[in-house]
Order: structure tokens, then sequence, then C-alpha cells
């Protein structure tokens, strides 16, 4: 391995698994969702394109940076305890397929009612994060990925700690462990979900600026649940770990591939690749990154 | 999907309501209809049908859910395009049916994951079939002839002899191979095999037990609705749109046809035909509406914006109101269209 460059090599894999720890941002709205109601959500793309795109419209019409975050907030808030209202609530022990099939719906709506309601053209949003390399022992590392990546990993330890150590988290847990049982002690599984629905939307938002500064707001940016789903299959749906280390594996597999196997096949090989990755995996290994569950995934 | 169960249409004669439509699209709309209805309205609809028809065979009767289809219709329509240019001579019955063939392996090919993969994780790894493909055929310039423009002109359609030219000569194409594969649907979907399908779908672990290969029915499930999306897919492409090109074959296309068997019902022949029918004349139905009421500000950004708000808004309202889709509405209709009050009261 005489002309190998190890330093390309460690700067393709590093940006990799930022890029990764975004992923995992992403995935991780499906997760909160899944984990204390069972529905797949389709929408939460449609989510973080509504979050990104309702921000960079408040503040283009210039309001102030922290206040536009606010709104958006109290937005995406409305509309988690709306959609559980007007959707999931009829669909209340509706069989997982039903379900998923009224997310798909939802993320319709969402897209189109975003761009109805802000416009389809694309926004630039600068979060006042320079895109400049930076060198570490020799190795060029965008900063802007860096941040991103830090801001992702800050939002899951957020996220861990709430889970562990509220109360609010603790009823999530105990809707996501059992939910007739959670039921059976009082807890009110509506204003639950409600609140789950609530916590996606704040994951989007965070997702959705991440990812709006990186490739400008537009209908595009509802297209990065693509690149959270294989994430999801290799992790598990309803393991925040999981997750963050199928985003790694995932973001680090798909940028190296891209950058030494690529060109062998005139390159663009990044919209199926992380599906093949996670399938790959699967096939090898039934259980997952951390299944202890049946050897068949249902 | 365990309450969608096999229902069988009405009535003491179930074959006369298609007979007297067959006789009605051959007999008289070739003859009234004007060209817009044959070329915006009645062949996409038939290719979507058949589309819907597939899929139907998956999901609705095998329980596979697949995000790819619009995969396969790729497969098929640049399949044929390819067999039909590359082989001199070749009778264009053939060459769709090579493209079904190869729709079919491709088709069991990315199944393979249903082996190991159930629900939500099966139906995501179809989407690797849908990256897949469409990556596949826009990178090699091969598949599309290293046309420049990426759009290459269907060939004639020419089967035995008879050539099927102009709007309603392509509409009778497209109508003729609908018909022979709902037929076969219909059949098969009443054979062992086609119980196979069921009991799959219903409780695979019973199945098993009662010793049908699960394993190869849900490859064989795979590679029947492939195989008839294929062929969808040389309608829509020779028939309906008389191009080539795979910007029409994206993910929103494998929804539609997802949307398509929801709406018109899980698991009927019927459903397929009433899910695309409505599919197709609904943009359009929206289009005029806009255009009364709102005039100038309907413009097609705001058009396209609205009808994915309306589609959007449908597919929950059908998930909620009428899980067992239009099918289901329209029985309930035909047995007691006196007393339509009910429905509300049902619901």
């Amino acid at each position: 391995m005489d002309g190998f460059d190890w330093i390309f090599f460690s700067e393709v894999l590093i940006g990799g698994l930022l890029a990764g720890v975004m992923y995992s941002l992403v995935a991780i709205g499906f997760v909160l969702i899944y984990k204390t109601s069972g529905v797949f959500n389709f929408a939460q793309g449609a989510m973080v394109l509504f979050a990104a795109l309702t921000f960079v419209s408040l503040v283009e019409r210039g309001i102030s940076f922290p206040l536009a975050l606010i709104a958006t907030f109290a937005v995406m808030i409305l509309l988690g305890l709306a959609i559980e209202r007007t959707v999931l609530r009829p669909l209340v022990n509706k069989p997982p397929i039903t379900l998923f099939m009224a997310t798909l719906g939802l993320s319709y709506i969402l897209e189109g009612g975003a761009q109805l309601l802000w416009g389809t053209q694309v926004h630039a949003l600068d979060l006042g994060i320079e895109d400049t390399p930076l060198e570490i022992s020799g190795m060029l590392i965008s900063k802007f990925d860096l941040i991103a990546a830090g801001i992702s990993a800050g939002m899951v330890a957020l996220l861990s700690i709430f889970f562990r150590y509220t109360r609010t988290g603790l009823a999530f847990r105990a809707v996501a462990d059992d939910t007739f049982a959670a039921i059976a002690v009082g807890l009110r599984l509506p204003r639950i979900w409600g609140a789950v629905w609530a916590a996606a939307g704040l994951v989007a938002i965070v997702a959705g600026l991440i990812w709006g500064a990186r490739l400008g707001v537009q209908f595009s940016l509802s297209l990065v649940v693509l690149k959270a789903l294989p994430v999801l299959v290799l992790g598990g749906f309803d393991s925040i770990p999981g997750v963050i280390v199928g985003g790694l594996i995932i973001g680090a597999l798909e940028k190296l591939a891209e950058v030494y196997i690529g060109p062998y096949f005139g390159g663009g090989i990044e919209s199926w690749f992380a599906y093949v990755i996670a399938l790959a995996f699967l096939l090898a290994r039934p259980v997952g990154l951390f299944g202890q569950r049946p050897v068949e995934r249902a | 999907m365990d309450t969608v169960t096999v229902r069988k249409a009405p009535g003491h004669w179930p074959w006369i309501a298609p007979l007297l439509v067959l006789a009605t699209a051959y007999g008289v709309i070739p003859f009234i209809g004007t060209s817009y209805l044959f070329e915006a309205i009645l062949t996409p609809f038939l290719a979507l049908s058949l589309a819907g028809l597939g899929l139907n065979i998956l999901t609705g009767y095998a329980g596979q859910l697949s995000l790819g289809s619009a995969a396969f219709l790729a497969v098929g329509a640049f399949g044929a395009f390819n067999f039909n240019l590359r082989v001199q001579g070749l009778p264009l019955i053939v060459s769709i049916v090579l493209a079904g063939i190869s729709a079919a392996l491709i088709g069991i090919v990315f199944g393979l994951p249903s082996l190991r993969l159930k629900g939500f994780y099966l139906a995501i790894s179809t989407l690797a079939a849908q990256f897949f493909v469409q990556w596949a055929l826009t990178k090699f310039g091969w598949f599309s002839n290293n046309s420049p423009s990426g759009v290459i002109d269907a060939p004639p359609l020419t089967i035995f002899g008879i050539s099927f030219e102009g709007a309603v000569g392509r509409y009778l194409f497209a109508l003729t191979i609908v018909t022979i594969f709902t037929l076969f649907a219909w059949r098969f979907v009443n054979t062992r095999t086609g119980h196979h399908f069921i009991a799959v779908r219903d409780n695979e672990l019973a199945a098993k037990v009662i010793g049908i290969p699960v394993l190869r029915t849900k490859l064989l499930a795979f590679a029947i609705s492939s195989f008839i999306i294929g062929v969808a897919g040389v309608l829509w492409a020779f028939a309906y749109l008389r191009t080539v090109e795979t910007g029409g074959f994206n993910l929103d296309r494998s929804f539609q046809i997802v949307f398509i068997i929801i709406i018109g019902g899980l698991a009927t022949i019927r459903g397929s035909f009433f899910g695309a029918a409505l599919i197709v004349i609904f943009p359009l139905i929206l289009s005029r509406l806009g255009q009364l009421f709102l005039g100038d500000i309907f413009n097609s950004g705001v058009l396209e914006m609205s009808q994915r708000i309306v589609l959007g808004a449908l597919i929950i309202l059908f998930l909620i109101v009428e899980p067992n889709g239009l099918v289901s509405l329209w029985d309930r209709l035909r047995k007691k269209p006196l007393r339509l009050s009910r429905i509300k009261t049902i619901n």
C-alpha cells in the first residue's frame, strides 16, 4: 500500500462520519415516533422541509433569528398536536401499514402546504457558521460539518437525558414499553403522542436548519428522509443508539465508496449505495446492530 | 392488512358487469370518444390500472409492501425499447414479453430481502430498487441508445400485422393488453398458488406449517407483480407518452401506484381500476375547478402544490373513512342504492 494516501483517506472517512451524524439527526425523528406509537412516520422529511422553510421565510421577512426560531418551534408544536388530533387519533388501532400510508399522505400535505405558503424558490440559509476547511494534523476538515455534527451530537445527548431523567421522558418510555400498562396506570396516550410529535417537530427544526444551511432550503430538503431510511434499517427503528452507530457506519462507508469505488461506475452511486450497505449487513446479520430480537425483523 | 379478504363481486353472474364494461370499452367508446379523452385520460388510466394490478398482486394478495414500482415500470419501458431496437425483426409482442421477463428477473433480485425482512424494513429495502434502477438507466447511455437529449421515440405499435395508430389505436392496444392481464390476474388469484399468496399474507407461520413454500411463494409474487408492472411500463411509455425517459419513473410515481391500490382497495382486481381512475381524473377536475374559482392566481405552480395537498388529504380521508377502498364503497352503494344515508351511520 505504498501509493495509498492515508491523509486523504482519513479526510474522506471523517467527512463521512460527520455526514453520518447528520443522517442520524434525521433518523432520530423517526425513532422518537416509532418507539412511542409504533407509527413509521414517513412525513418526518416533510416536517424537516416545513420547519426549515417556515424559519427561513420568517427570517427573510425581517424577524430576528431567535424570535424566528421560537415562532417556528411554536408552529411545529401546533403542527404536531394537530397531526395527532386529526390523523392519528381516528386511526388508532389500525394496522401499522395503514398508519404508514397516512403519514405518506401527510408528507404530501406538508410538502404541498409548505411550498404553497412560502413559495417554491430556493432560499439560502446562513447560520453564521463559516464553511472553511480546518486543518487538523494535515487533514482538511470542513468546519461547518464539524459544528453540525457537534450540534447533532448535543441534540442526541439532550434527548437521551430527556428520556432518562424527566417525567415526560419516563412516560414516553412507559408507553413504548407496554402501551396497555401505561394506559392502566393513568397515562394519557393522546397527550403523550401529541408531545412526541411535538418533540419530533423540534428534531425536524434542528435537522432542517443544519441540512438547509448545507443544501439550501428547497423541496429537495424533504428528500433527506431517503438518506435516513437506510440508517433506520441498519440501526433499528426503535433504537436511538442504533441509529447513531448506523448513521456513522453508513455515512463513512458511503463517502468511502463514493470516492474509491464510485469512479468505476461513473459516479453518483450515493443515491442507492446506502441501501445496499444496509441490506448486505442485514443479510449477514439479521438481528441488526443492537438487536437481540427474533431472527426475522418484523 | 388483516381486515382485507378476498371479495366476490355481488350478484349471481359476477362476469356480467365486467363483460358489459368490456363491451362498452371496445364497442362504444372508440366511436364516441374525443382524442383528448383517449390521450389524456383513458390510455394513462389503463397503464396505471395495470401497474396497480401488478402491485396489488404483491401487496394486496401476498402482503409484501413495495415502494419501488416505478423502477419496474422503467425496466419494462426501457427493456421493450432496447429489445425492439437491438434485435432486428423482433415482433413487438415478443419485445413486450421479454421486457416483462426482464422486470420479473429484477423483481426477484430486489425481492430477495423479503426472505429476511418484513413490513417496513422490507418496504424500505424496495426503495433500493427504485434508486438503483433510476441511477443505472440515467448513468449508462446504452440503455437510452446514447440519445443526447435522453428522450427517445417509442416505436410504432404493430402486432400480428395490425397497426395500432392514432389515439384510438393506442387506446385499443392498451385496452387489449390490460384485458389479457386482468383475465389472467382474475383467474390467478383463485388458483392454488394464488391462495398460497393470501396464506403467506395472512399468517406466514401457519402457511409454513401447512407446507406452503413461503420463500418461493414470496419470490413468485415479486416476479409476477414485476412482470405485470413491467408491461404496464411499456404501455405507459409506448402507448401513452410515446417516448421513453427516466424522469417519469421516479419515487412519486411509485407512491402514486401505492395510492392507487390503497384508494381503490387492496386485494381486489377492480380496486386497481377504481384507484387509477380517481388518480387520473382528479388532477384534471382540480385544475378545472381551480381555474373556475380562482382564475389567474391558479397557475401551474399553485396547481401542483394543491394537487399534492388534496391527494395527501384524500389518502388520509380514505384510510379513516373507507379503509377498504372505493371497491367497498361501490359495493355498498350497489347493494343499497336507495339508502345512501347509511354510509354515514356505518362509518
